[in-house]
């Protein structure tokens, strides 16, 4: 019997059966690698975040694991089972990338239609409220916004129950507010034991939701682990950063500073000082810019984000 | 911050009743015909039109009484209307919005994705020919009840057969194509393919739409079984279309 079955126990196996595991994946289109020997494992009950810049092959994975995209090469087992599988379809639920309604059907038929399919459905109304659709129960499919289309779509995801659920970039095209409310009800999904696997490109989202988070560029895990792990600071690779008056000479504050220190302007009048940073390090920081008449605004002392460390291992931007 | 009472999304899988499923999958696709202004108009008023005039006015030559003819003819349009273009064009368009990836992410079994569309389509198709009958009754059609049996096997036939032959449109090209050429096709159909007049070219008869017409026509006006060739003709077109669809039909 699979644990699906065992409603209400928390999922603590001694030998708990991954709810996502893949192993070597590879899917061509073409000539083109879209996913290149990927690894993954999600144990149940968790939250993994796919974190890649587009066209890491994020979708593609998430696709084969949902059973719309077949791979080339490699195993895909969810929840025990390989993808496509019928009997696999009512256990988990899909939130795929937009779309997911026949455009001249109401917001509210279409969730009772996905309703209709699984066996203990949640409340419909109540789904529609929690999602801030209730005014737009009655809107034609088409005529939602962007955004109410998405939380549509994650209702339609969640009505089923299901033991796991894909959320293929839940808060694109939402608003800070929605982005806030999926944000909530990820984090109710796994207090009840549901496993989440989401992609996203946001690193705030992946560290704020994610137990694990697997970093993806070109098809291929670059690294993997937790919010913490990916981020811990070695006691040398910190981050000091203040605002300023944009072009001001870096080398001359670089001369200021200790040695092993590095300094940079990252985007206009956004200053970055990299190493050890220290309270003499502020100090200097601050009377050099005393120094030329310039006040140093919002400076903080940071850990490194998830962007510094895609950045470090691919060399490029997330966000580009 | 939204809070949830723990517990709310405890895991509780499974797939709803089969019967529940195919019920409101086929009424959701009926009623979404029938609430589209553009396919009422294809699929009800052009024909509707169309009946009044062929029974009214001889432009076109048909045997008398006039008003069977007409009625046979423009049943076979009618199902043309609502079961090829109305559903290729619907198929187009509910590829575009995503709506078959979604449901063939639900529980919803794919067997039952079509027999639901299916069942939706000869929902439309019955009242559109009650409407129609009723309305050819009122213009003086004497309806020989011998041929009511048959006239609703052609109505199955003749909607899963033009069905497969939109599905087969719609299923594989962009929505604006489909649209496009699901409305010449009927138009072509109409003219020339054996529907509104009789073409007497050979090949004519081996397209569905002059079957669907000539086997309509045995059993509207005389009340008898329509000939094996039509028939076969019917037969025929589904079961290439739909093994062709079972292949080229994507989910977007």
């Amino acid at each position: 019997m699979d644990r699906g079955d065992r409603l209400g126990l928390p999922f603590v196996s001694p030998n708990p059966q991954p709810a996502v595991e893949v192993s070597g994946l590879v899917k061509k289109y073409g000539s083109k690698t879209a996913v290149d020997g990927l690894d993954l494992v999600q144990h149940p009950g968790t939250v993994l975040a796919l974190l890649g810049p587009n066209g890491a092959g994020k979708t593609t994975t998430v696709e084969i694991c949902e059973g719309f995209r077949s791979a080339d090469d490699g195993t895909v087992r969810v929840l025990g089972l390989p993808p496509g599988d019928e009997a696999l379809r009512p256990r988990i639920g899909v939130m795929p990338q937009g779309g997911g309604g026949y455009p001249g059907i109401r917001a509210a038929e279409m969730l009772n239609l996905v309703a209709a399919c699984a066996k203990n459905p949640l409340d419909p109304k109540w789904l529609i409220d929690v999602l801030g659709l209730g005014a737009a129960a009655r809107t034609p499919y088409k005529r939602l916004s962007g955004g109410q289309q998405q939380r549509l779509s994650l209702a339609c995801a969640l009505i089923g129950r299901p033991e796991l659920v894909f959320l293929d970039e839940p808060t694109a095209g939402m608003d800070p507010q929605a982005r806030r409310l999926v944000w909530d009800l990820v984090g109710a999904l796994k207090e009840d034991g549901v496993a989440v696997l989401l992609t996203t490109h946001l690193m705030d989202e992946a560290e704020a939701l994610a137990d694990n988070v697997v970093i993806i560029d070109e098809g291929k895990v670059v690294a993997q682990g937790s919010p913490a792990e990916l981020t811990a600071n070695r006691p040398d690779d910190q981050q000091l950063r203040f605002r300023a008056r944009p072009g001001l000479d870096t080398s001359l504050l670089s001369a200021a500073l200790p040695e092993g220190l590095k300094v940079r302007e990252a985007t206009k009048g956004a200053y970055v000082v990299e190493g050890l940073i220290d309270p003499q390090v502020v100090s200097t920081v601050t009377s050099w810019c005393a120094q030329q008449g310039v006040l140093a605004e919002e400076l903080t002392v940071a850990k490194r984000s998830l962007e510094d460390v895609f950045l470090e291992l691919t060399g490029r931007e997330l966000r580009s | 911050m939204t809070t949830f009472a723990p517990g709310t999304f405890k895991p509780a899988p499974g797939r709803g009743s089969l019967p529940k499923m195919l019920f409101v999958h086929a009424r959701t696709e009926a009623l979404l015909t029938l609430r589209n202004g553009e396919q009422i108009l294809l699929t009800v008023i052009i024909p509707l039109a169309l009946l009044i005039a062929l029974s009214l006015m001889s432009v076109i030559p048909m045997p008398e009484p006039r008003v069977g003819s007409a009625a046979a003819r423009i049943f076979a349009l009618a199902i043309i209307s609502s079961a090829f273009t109305g559903q290729a064009i619907a198929l187009g368009f509910d590829r575009r919005y995503g709506v078959l990836k979604r449901l063939a992410a639900s529980a919803l079994p794919r067997w039952l994705l079509v027999t639901g569309r299916v069942c939706g389509a000869l929902v439309v198709a019955a009242l559109q020919v009650a409407l129609l009958a009723v309305t050819a009754l009122v213009l003086g059609w004497k309806f020989p009840l011998s041929g009511l049996p048959w006239i609703v096997l052609l109505l199955v036939l003749g909607t899963l057969t033009f069905g497969a032959l939109g599905v087969l449109l719609g299923g594989a090209l962009r929505a604006e194509i489909v649209l496009a050429l699901a409305n010449i096709i009927w138009f072509v159909l109409l003219m020339v393919g054996g529907v509104a007049l009789s073409v007497p070219v050979g090949f004519v008869h081996l397209l569905p739409s002059a079957a669907l017409a000539e086997a309509l026509e045995s059993a509207v006006v005389y009340g008898t079984a329509p000939g094996v060739g039509p028939v076969a003709v019917l037969v025929a077109w589904g079961v290439v279309a739909g093994a062709l669809a079972t292949r080229t039909t994507r989910l977007t």
